[in-house]
Formats: C-alpha cells, sequence, structure tokens
C-alpha cells in the first residue's frame, strides 16, 4: 500500500512547457506515473509528448478527469498556480516551485484552509510510491518497493537516506519531501498520521533540521500516537545560531524550539532514536524490521 | 536580506512613522559634523547586522563635543562580534517616559503573520518572550484581509499600554503591518518604541528583514541590497544568488539542497573537520554556477580543501560534472584540493564526464567528507 498517491493518480503538470516541467514530466511518465495533462496559459491545444496542453486546469480536470496536480511554475506566479488548483478540488497539490515568497503562501495556506484538497510543499521533491508513481522531481532509479515510510523537509537528505535505505535492500511504501519553506501545506504529523494508518507501512524514517516546531510537535504525535517504530535525522546541528532564522521566530513561540538540540531531545523523549550520520538512520531502522 | 537600522527607518519615515533625526556617518568628522547639526544629548550608532550591539559596546550616548569624538572614534573601525564597523547612524536622543516592544513578524507554526506589542520594550525581548511569555500580547492576522483596526487596539489594551496613547500606539501598529505586508518583510521590529514626555510616539530602533524571495518585484529595496552585506564574500553570494554563511573552518562545502547541504557541515564536524562555509547551489543549477560556487569557496582563504556533495533531483549530474571540469580547467594549479562525490540525476554520466585529474571522486557521502577532512588537516600542517 501507500499514502497519498498510488496507480490510480491522475495526474495534470501545470507549467508542463516550462524546461524543467517538460524534462520532469517525462521522467514522470517514464516512471509509470499517469500524467493525463499539462497547462500552460496560451498554449492550450498543443501536446508534450502526446500528453494534451490546456489553458486551465479546470479544463484539465474537466477533459481529462485529473485529480491531482504537480506545479513546475516559476516562483513569482506559484502563489497564483496552487490558488487555481485549490479551486478545481484535485485531492492533491504538489508543488515542486522554490523560492515562492512567503507571504504568497500565507494567503495560499489561509485558502488551503477552506478546502479539502492536501497541498505538498512548495520547495519540495514530491511523493513517490515505488513501482506506482511519483510526482515531483526525485531520482525514481534510487527508490524500491518495500515497507518503510520516509518523510523529510529536505529533498537532498530524502535521496541521501533513501539510497542509505535500497543499498541494504530495505524498500519504501511512500517518501515525501515536505519542504523546508516556512510556510508548507503538508506537516510531518499529516505524514506521520498517515503512515501510522497505513497497514503496510512498518516503520517510518523522519528527516528533520534546524528551524520551526514542526519536528518537536511530531515528537509529541509520535509519543501519543504511533505504534509503529520511528528513527529520526536532524540537519543542522553545526550551523551557526542566529543565521538563518530570523529571531522574532523565538518571540513568537517564546520558548527555546528551533535547535538541532531540542529537536533531538524532543525526538528521544518520544522513543525515536536520531542518528548522527544518515546511515545510521538505515541502522536503526534495520533493527525495527 | 536584512535591512541596516538607518535603512529601515528611511523606509518608517517615508510611511509616516516618527523617527528620530539622524545622520550616516562614516568618520570621525562627519560624525562631529552630524553632532553639530544635530545637537546633545545624540546616540552614536554601529550599523551591522548583530545583535545586542548596545551591550557590546557599538552604542554610545554622548552628551557633549568631547563625548561625541570619543564615542566616533571607539565605534568606527571597532569589530563587533566579528563585523568591521565602518559606518554609524548619529541620532538625536529622546527624552522618554516609557518603553516598548512592538514586532510583525510570521509565525510559522500557524502559517499566518503576528503582531506582537508588549511594555517591556527596551531590554533583551528574547528573554522576556522566555522567562515571561505573557508580557508579551500577540495578535494573529488573516493575510487575505490584513490588520483589521479592531485587531491592532485589541492587542494594544490586551498589553496593557497606557490608555493615552493606546489608540496612537494601534494606529502606529497598522502602519507597521501595512510596511510589513507592502515589502513582503519577513519581519519588522521595533525595541524600543519610545513614548515621550509630550506623548509622542518615536521608534528608536529599527529591525526590518525582507523576504529574499520576493525582491523581485521590489526594485527600491533590491537597490538597498549592495549596503546590506557585510563582507566581501557575502556580497558576491548576493550577486551569485547562492544562500551562503561564511563559518569559521577550514574545509569548504559545495552541495544542493539545504538539508543535505547542512548535513555535510555536521558530517565534516562529526568526521573532526571544521566547516568554512554553507553554500547551497540550489536546485537544477547549471554548469555556470558550479563554477560561481567553486570561486566562492576559492576566495575564501580560510579554506584548505574543498567537498562538493550532489544529490541531484531537479539537479543534473552531468551539469555538475561539466561546471567543475570548466572551473578547474581555468587554473594552471588547482588552489585547493577538491573532493566530489555525485549521486542521483545522471550521476553515472556525471562521473564520466568529471576530469579525476582534477579531482577525487568518492562514491559514498562518508568517504567523501572524510577524504575532504584529511585533505584539509595535510594542507593545514
Amino acid at each position: 500500500m501507500s499514502i497519498f498517491v498510488d496507480d490510480d493518480t491522475r495526474v495534470v503538470v501545470q507549467g508542463i512547457t516550462g524546461g524543467e516541467g517538460k524534462f520532469h514530466t517525462r521522467q514522470m511518465v517514464e516512471y509509470g506515473t499517469n500524467v493525463v495533462a499539462g497547462t500552460s496559459p496560451g498554449k492550450g491545444g498543443q501536446d508534450v509528448d502526446g500528453i494534451p496542453v490546456y489553458d486551465t486546469v479546470e479544463e484539465a480536470v474537466d477533459e481529462e478527469d485529473a485529480n491531482a496536480s504537480v506545479v513546475f511554475v516559476p516562483p513569482a506566479f506559484a502563489g497564483d498556480a496552487i490558488f487555481e488548483a485549490l479551486d478545481t478540488d484535485l485531492d492533491l497539490v504538489v508543488a515542486i516551485t522554490e523560492g515562492v515568497p512567503t507571504q504568497d503562501m500565507a494567503k495560499v495556506n489561509k485558502r488551503l484552509s477552506e478546502t479539502d484538497t492536501r497541498l505538498i510543499g512548495p520547495n519540495c521533491p514530491g511523493i513517490i510510491t515505488p513501482g506506482e508513481a511519483k510526482l515531483g522531481i526525485l531520482p525514481g532509479n534510487i527508490f524500491e518497493e518495500g515497507n518503510v515510510g520516509l518523510v523529510s523537509r529536505s529533498g537532498t537528505l530524502t535521496y541521501q537516506v533513501v539510497s542509505n535505505l535500497t543499498e541494504r535492500g530495505i524498500g519504501q511504501t511512500t517518501a515525501i519531501g515536505i519542504g523546508g519553506d516556512p510556510i508548507i501545506g503538508t506537516s510531518f504529523v499529516d505524514a506521520l498520521e498517515a503512515f501510522e494508518n497505513d497497514p503496510d507501512t512498518h516503520a517510518v524514517v523522519m528527516c528533520g533540521e534546524i528551524g520551526g516546531e514542526d519536528e518537536e510537535q511530531a515528537a509529541k504525535y509520535i509519543a501519543e500516537n504511533m505504534d509503529t517504530p520511528v528513527a529520526g535525522f536532524i540537519a543542522g546541528r553545526t550551523a551557526p545560531p542566529g543565521k538563518r532564522m530570523g529571531h522574532a521566530g523565538a518571540i513568537v513561540s517564546g520558548s527555546g524550539t528551533g535547535t538541532a538540540e531540542s529537536k533531538i531531545s524532543a525526538l528521544n523523549d518520544a522513543s525515536v532514536p536520531v542518528g548522527d550520520t544518515p546511515n545510521e538512520v538505515a541502522d536503526h531502522i534495520e533493527d525495527f524490521l | 536580506m536584512k535591512l541596516h537600522e538607518y535603512q529601515a527607518k528611511d523606509i518608517f519615515a517615508e510611511a509616516g512613522i516618527p523617527v528620530p533625526e539622524s545622520r550616516l556617518a562614516s568618520s570621525v568628522e562627519e560624525v562631529m559634523e552630524a553632532v553639530e547639526e544635530i545637537g546633545y544629548p545624540a546616540a552614536i550608532k554601529a550599523q551591522v547586522h548583530v545583535g545586542g550591539r548596545g551591550k557590546a559596546g557599538g552604542i554610545k550616548i554622548a552628551t557633549d563635543e568631547d563625548e561625541a569624538r570619543q564615542a566616533a572614534e571607539d565605534i568606527l573601525g571597532m569589530d563587533l562580534k566579528g563585523y568591521t564597523v565602518d559606518r554609524v547612524l548619529v541620532e538625536a536622543g529622546v527624552d522618554f517616559e516609557n518603553e516598548l516592544y512592538v514586532g510583525v513578524t510570521m509565525d510559522r507554526s500557524e502559517g499566518k503573520p503576528v503582531a506582537m506589542v508588549s511594555t517591556e520594550g527596551g531590554v533583551n525581548i528574547e528573554e522576556v518572550a522566555e522567562e515571561n511569555p505573557d508580557a508579551i500580547a500577540r495578535e494573529h492576522i488573516d493575510p487575505a484581509f490584513g490588520l483589521h483596526p479592531y485587531q491592532a487596539r485589541k492587542v494594544v489594551f490586551e498589553a496593557g499600554i497606557p490608555r493615552d496613547v493606546a489608540f496612537d500606539v494601534a494606529s502606529f501598529l497598522t502602519t507597521l503591518y501595512d510596511l510589513y505586508e507592502s515589502n513582503d518583510a519577513s519581519d519588522i521590529e521595533i525595541n524600543p518604541v519610545m513614548i515621550t514626555s509630550d506623548r509622542d510616539i518615536v521608534a528608536a530602533d529599527a529591525v526590518m528583514n525582507i523576504d529574499d524571495d520576493a525582491l523581485f518585484r521590489h526594485d527600491d529595496l533590491a537597490a538597498m541590497e549592495e549596503d546590506a552585506y557585510e563582507n566581501d564574500l557575502e556580497a558576491k553570494a548576493g550577486e551569485y544568488g547562492f544562500d551562503y554563511v561564511r563559518l569559521s573552518g577550514n574545509v569548504g562545502i559545495i552541495g544542493n539542497g539545504a538539508g543535505l547541504v547542512m548535513t555535510t557541515l555536521d558530517l565534516v564536524d562529526y568526521f573532526g573537520g571544521e566547516p568554512a562555509n554553507f553554500l547551497d547551489i540550489g536546485g537544477g543549477a547549471k554548469a555556470e554556477r558550479v563554477a560561481n560556487a567553486l570561486d566562492m569557496v576559492f576566495s575564501d582563504e580560510n579554506v584548505d580543501s574543498v567537498v562538493f556533495n550532489i544529490f541531484g533531483g531537479i539537479t543534473r549530474g552531468d551539469e555538475v560534472a561539466k561546471g567543475i571540469n570548466e572551473a578547474l580547467e581555468s587554473f594552471d594549479e588547482i588552489p585547493k584540493p577538491v573532493v566530489v562525490r555525485l549521486a542521483g540525476t545522471n550521476a553515472e554520466e556525471g562521473m564520466e564526464i568529471l576530469n579525476t585529474d582534477l579531482v577525487q571522486v568518492e562514491g559514498t557521502l562518508e568517504d567523501a567528507v572524510q577524504r575532504a577532512v584529511e585533505n584539509a588537516q595535510e594542507v593545514s600542517q
């Protein structure tokens, strides 16, 4: 089994005629993903490798029965593209675009809360259910079908940990990069909950990083709600304090969250072992299985 | 992008937020000219991006000419937490009765902006947040509608702002939120906002950070960018559009994706080395970008060895390999040993392209980092 995407997912690629959109549509199709349509305003009626292009997402949904979209639209227009997707009641929107202004995402987040659509990203590598479908830019060849779920804030760190797992013959149910931006659609807790409810997921890897307090919230969720074992990794132990995080964040929460230390200790308190290296995370997962 | 205090205050003044009269000065003579125009007492404030400037000796109050000259001599050229002070803001002193803290920032766990007001201004507000969080009133803002006037009043009354200035502080906060939104700020903080004996409100300090991802729609702010950097390498990183942080070690690190680059830093530390920098070339980097990254790291005189850690998704290994070759071929002698680890999209093609006379190639992350740490140790011996 899997979470969020499978063989039946019918995908529209927003921004299919752009360089990245075109390249990764080919990669997705090659992987076996059911890409049924693309959009590119003003280029409706054309096609990309036989995939019909529409001017609007609404047309793509009406004509091709798409139920998920992948957004490859440049940052300046990505917020608008996500709004467009949300207005068609898709089940899932995966926003790959990096560099979407935070205030645009705050508006998207508000709209999202009024819909039933699941948003993954932005600034994420996407989601893959090995052997079935991938929505995004993840390199398909490093994944393998199996029973470990993976959720990560960092794309490239996802690839690293997955390759550590796959090299040992440990496959994955679904892997999701949720994105590292301040405002994202799907959180660790959302993904962990879905993995907990998936009978085929026997263990979960959670890769976090400094900043925000998503990992601390996830630790709380794991302690209270999960039977499936989780192993963690936290990037940024050596990151200089205050360099990347505006200090106002600490004033909002009024607590010392957001550091690697606070995240690691929150996870340890929830009985989640945290690896010092990606390889050690794979060791922990091996122990669970 | 962090704005300097003087840059933020220019923006405030334009929006009608009262700020003290001030002049920017970069020499003792300029400071003396400025105090002559402004009068005493005057505050002389280092313009560098570090918190706690006052405690670190970067802010001094002068009540006469001798003190002004002394302050200018002390502060200009001083090293403030690693940054050399080359400019000061000379500002008229404010005779105040109350000090407030007012801020607007993004609350990432709520996904909404939040306005914050406290009567405990003028001190370390982070400590207040930690020890007495209730002393800071907070109000979340619906980004679709902005800060409603009733919300501004609510947070101001909740904070216990004196009634005779409450409406003025509320309208001050509304202006601040408008600035936050219209400039795509990531946060704005004023600590302290001063209430004078005439019950006027003055922004005595100004912290304003802009969302880099939104600079494309703010030409006016982008024009301030050159002035916003602290050192040559950061300015260079800004020009190239890299996420870059300079650190104190000697192992230069280039990678793609913040999480993986941070992990590489952590592993350098784990294997007994010290990272010299964080450099994320971002997603989908082409050959030229890779060459620029190498140029950045080679220009840091602290760097003794370099490790490239690329796990391609949207980034393609062959492009990266071409970039590395092109950049290194331009040298008669490669300045520092370079270890490369390529995985993911088109990694095999990349490995074939890499010129192994120019770089050392390793198959795993651990091996690459260990080798780079060893290289650095050899070079520094």
